[in-house]
């Protein structure tokens, strides 16, 4: 990996100083200082709930801090709102994208600043200045393509050139590797790496330690909205990194115990299934998972991972198979009959199927359960048992902040919504668990922990079901691996023996074993 | 305490609404050169006037809450129901029959008139409801159809033989046995000769549906739904199921309030020239409430006293549509408070 640095550290392009930001007695920047020098790429770690993207929503201009000064190329300003701060040369990408679906990768780039030739938009020019920019910045882009048709990792360059088409120099990324493919993440990372080359600073925020150690030159570190400080990367280790961020020494090898697996709990069968454009993507999948024991089923994205899960958690409809739980069929039942028979999820898409964002942090924490006692009875809820129970959960779980029980969950930051999913699932304790990227978004110490919990269950003589782009992931946690390829299971190890390598030729169809 | 804070914030900007709404009424009054503080002198007069008027504006306004709270329930579940308004109309209908034709004890034929509009709104409702749920058809087409329907269908009624009064344009009378007035002291007392027990319905009707919303497992499940069906379908809940429940009990509380017009006040319906628009005004009593339910009570007494006051605009000169004037700007800023709101907070301090 290329760890050229391309940082001047004599131009100071940003500098926040003592940046306050409260919503009402919540301080969620407390004091908070950063430099960012031309070139350079900045990280900003922080446990979930840190402050980092309330930082970043302040320096972008979504937020007015309550006290705090920014200063931009050297010159004292006061951020009015996005488009001032474009006006700075100041772009943003959120970490949930903003593209405009039915549109082009054209249109979606020049939306608000079209060029124009008398009242018509310029598209011809348009679309030559996005072929210039993307071939600049060595970005693939295909400029006609529309947003539903590309994948994650290219709308993610499509975001980042609507920034870039905007006159940005310093780009602010707000956890864009988080729903990346290993792969898209090397990408990125090239890119990151022409912008600096051309003058440009980039404040990346993510959890993944590796990436800070592959690409930035400077960390910051925040721990509950207060500063901690900034280091130099290539001066310091992941150990180094995650210890500071978290207050304590942070484990990353997971502590397993030696177990027997015992008799099958899921059971599937010659599963056939379509996509959402009606093609076949699973084609004749097989796969079982035992008693005390984690599968983890690594694939590269897009080879009927998600389908599945549907499928087995009952949100979509497979063509034919056959799917057992405890010898019971739950092949194409309701997602109600499929939770009675002892599955429990927790879903790829966190906003979509995990929570309901309005309803509040106790209401989310009994999503299957709220018919049931001691939440309910007679079909009157019992709120006292509900808040009771999620306080419980809150507390066990290091769900924060503290207190959140009667927030609605759409105001926690993305590591903690996660954390409620997680803490309402695992809690469920059915004989089967569904993990979908379960760490995705999470700081290092809460993918300890998660870890952890997900370890208890097998221990506890639980059958797991883990789905993850994370290959580390699925090797420090399975005890068996099934690849998944081109809709079908194309080979097995033993998690103990995988190796990164031959795993990868697996996941590409390569090598067939087992 | 945060709580409150935002409702405290909800009140003001529904009062600034208001403000706006009678501004903008005043403004159009003044280029149509009647004198606004004379047209609103009148207004309040005609409102406040007597004790008399001021009962007359609840009466008025128990229909509306009806109505409001049918539209109010629907939004929480994420539905639209623009179809009150049909609901409305076959709810008064079949009380309306009803009371015409049953001749029983006033123990038995109140109930039954008021249940069985209830259920009439339901199932009105529920037409539309199935056919979005088995046949993915949008509701508001089904539901505006089917607001036709009930027009044309209670037109047909009332021109039956049996039901029509000789030589006029509507029903009989309902029978004694079916109304629900007051005891004649309190009719009195009060010079209301339509005072009714349905205010006393329409404050327990709230109280019940704040209840199933908020303290229900029914509640639960629905403003899952409403909030987030996706996520409600992954916990187990049967969304398609929720919404037509929703329906229904939206449908019931539409009904209802045409019950209370036909036996609380009207005693006969005539034959529509057009749509009476109390299903649309319950909207707007929804709005306004913040699809709250107990506000669904004020707001819905607060259009009830426009209506009536309004109806005496005309002895100074000013069109009653002036009403419709400001209860629509009324409507149109809350809606901008919402997203004013959400920028507000956006931004922070
Ligand atoms: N609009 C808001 N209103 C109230 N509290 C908020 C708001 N936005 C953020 N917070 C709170 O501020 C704190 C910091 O949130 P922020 O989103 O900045 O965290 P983060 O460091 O980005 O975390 P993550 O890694 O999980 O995304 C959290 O406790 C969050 O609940
Ligand atoms: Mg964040």
């Amino acid at each position: 990996m290329d760890r050229t640095s391309h940082a001047d550290m004599s131009q100071v392009a940003i500098e926040m100083r003592e940046i306050v930001k409260k919503f009402g007695d919540f301080t969620a920047n407390d004091h908070i200082n950063l430099k960012v020098h031309r070139g350079e790429v900045h990280a900003i770690l922080g446990e979930n709930g840190a402050g980092k993207s309330t930082l970043m929503n302040v320096l972008y201009g979504l937020y007015r801090p309550t006290s705090g000064e920014i200063y931009v190329n050297g010159k004292k300003e006061e951020i009015r709102d996005p488009s001032h701060a474009i006006e700075l040369g100041i772009g943003m990408v959120h970490q949930h994208f903003m593209l405009v679906q039915p549109f082009s990768v054209t249109e979606n780039i020049i939306l608000g600043m079209e060029p124009v030739k008398g009242i018509r938009v310029d598209m011809k020019t348009a679309r030559a200045k996005v072929e210039e920019l993307s071939k600049r910045y060595n970005m693939q882009v295909d400029p006609d393509a529309h947003i539903e048709d590309i994948s994650v990792g290219m709308q993610q360059r499509v975001e980042i050139l609507k920034v870039l088409y905007r006159g940005a120099d310093i780009l602010i990324l707000d956890e864009p590797t988080a729903s990346l493919t290993p792969q898209e993440i090397q990408e990125l990372i090239e890119i990151i790496h022409h912008l600096t080359a051309d003058g440009k600073s980039v404040i990346l925020i993510t959890h993944k330690l590796k990436e800070i150690k592959a690409c930035a030159d400077c960390c910051t570190i925040i721990r509950q909205g207060k500063y901690i400080g900034t280091v130099n990367v290539p001066e310091v280790t992941e150990q180094d990194l995650a210890s500071m961020m978290v207050g304590r020494n942070v484990e990353f090898k997971v502590q397993k115990k030696q177990l027997e697996p015992g008799e099958v709990v899921l059971d599937v069968k010659d599963i056939h299934g379509k996509d959402y454009r009606g093609v076949e993507i699973l084609k004749g999948l097989s796969l079982n998972v035992r008693r005390g024991e984690i599968v983890g089923l690594a694939g590269v994205d897009g080879n009927g991972q998600s389908e599945l899960v549907e499928i087995l958690t009952g949100l979509r409809k497979g063509e034919s198979g056959s799917v057992k739980m405890n010898g019971k069929e739950i092949f194409n039942k309701t997602p109600k009959e499929i939770f009675d028979s002892g599955v429990t999820s927790i879903p790829e898409d966190r906003q979509k199927h995990g929570l309901v964002l309005d309803f509040t942090v106790a209401e989310n924490l009994i999503l299957q359960n709220y018919k049931k006692p001691p939440f309910a009875e007679k079909g009157i809820l019992k709120k006292k048992k509900i808040t009771g129970h999620a306080i419980e959960l809150i507390g066990s779980f290091d769900i924060r902040p503290e207190g959140c029980e009667i927030r609605p969950a759409g105001t926690l930051s993305g590591g903690n919504q996660q954390k409620v999913i997680i803490a309402r699932e695992i809690t469920n304790d059915s004989d089967l668990l569904i993990a979908v990227n379960p760490t995705r978004g999470l700081d290092v110490g809460a993918i300890e922990f998660v870890h952890r919990y997900i370890v208890e269950q097998r221990n506890k003589n639980k059958a797991v079901l883990l789905v993850s782009f994370e290959l580390d992931e699925i090797m420090s946690l399975s005890d068996r691996i099934e690849v998944i390829f081109d809709g079908k299971i194309s080979g097995s190890v033993k998690g103990s023996e995988a190796d990164e390598n031959e795993l990868g030729l697996m996941m590409a169809g390569g090598v067939q074993h087992g | 305490m945060v709580k409150k804070k935002i409702l405290d914030n909800n009140a003001l900007y529904t009062i600034i609404a208001i403000l706006i709404g009678f501004v903008a009424g005043a403004i159009v009054l003044a280029l149509a050169g009647i004198n606004p503080a004379t047209t609103y002198g009148k207004l309040f007069d005609s409102i406040f006037g007597q004790t008399k008027y001021l009962v007359y504006s609840v009466v008025y306004g128990v229909p509306l809450i009806f109505a409001g709270l049918g539209v109010a329930f629907s939004f929480r579940t994420g539905v639209f129901n623009i179809g009150a308004e049909g609901q409305f109309v076959v709810g008064a209908l079949v009380s309306c029959v009803l009371g015409i034709k049953l001749d029983l004890p006033a123990v038995i034929h109140v109930p039954l008139c008021i249940l069985a509009a209830a259920a009439a709104g339901a199932l009105w409702s529920m037409i539309a409801g199935v056919m979005k749920v088995k046949r993915g058809i949008n509701e508001v087409l089904s539901f505006i159809m089917l607001n036709w329907i009930a027009f044309y269908l209670s037109n047909y009624v009332v021109n039956l033989k049996g039901i029509k009064a000789d030589g006029k344009e509507a029903t009989v009378d309902i029978l004694e046995s079916a109304r629900i007035l007051f005891p004649k002291e309190i009719l009195t007392a009060t010079g209301c000769k339509s005072f009714n027990y349905g205010i006393i319905l329409a404050v327990a009707a709230a109280i019940a549906i704040w209840f199933i919303i908020n303290k229900t497992t029914l509640g639960y499940e629905l403003r899952s739904v409403g909030f987030n069906r996706f996520a409600a379908t992954y916990g187990g809940i049967n969304a398609n199921a929720a919404i037509l429940k929703a329906m229904a009990i939206s449908g019931a509380m539409a009904g209802l309030g045409g019950a209370m017009q036909i036996l609380g006040n009207q005693m006969r319906i005539a034959q529509f020239a057009s749509q009476e628009g109390y299903g649309f005004q319950g909207i707007t009593v929804a709005l306004i409430a913040g699809s709250n339910p107990i506000g669904c009570i004020i707001s819905g007494l607060f259009y009830g006293a426009m209506k009536y006051g309004g109806q005496k605009l005309s002895l100074v000169g000013a069109p009653k549509e002036v009403l419709d004037i400001i209860m629509g700007t009324i409507v149109i800023f809350i809606a901008l408070s919402h997203i004013l709101k959400k920028l507000l907070s956006g931004r922070g301090k």
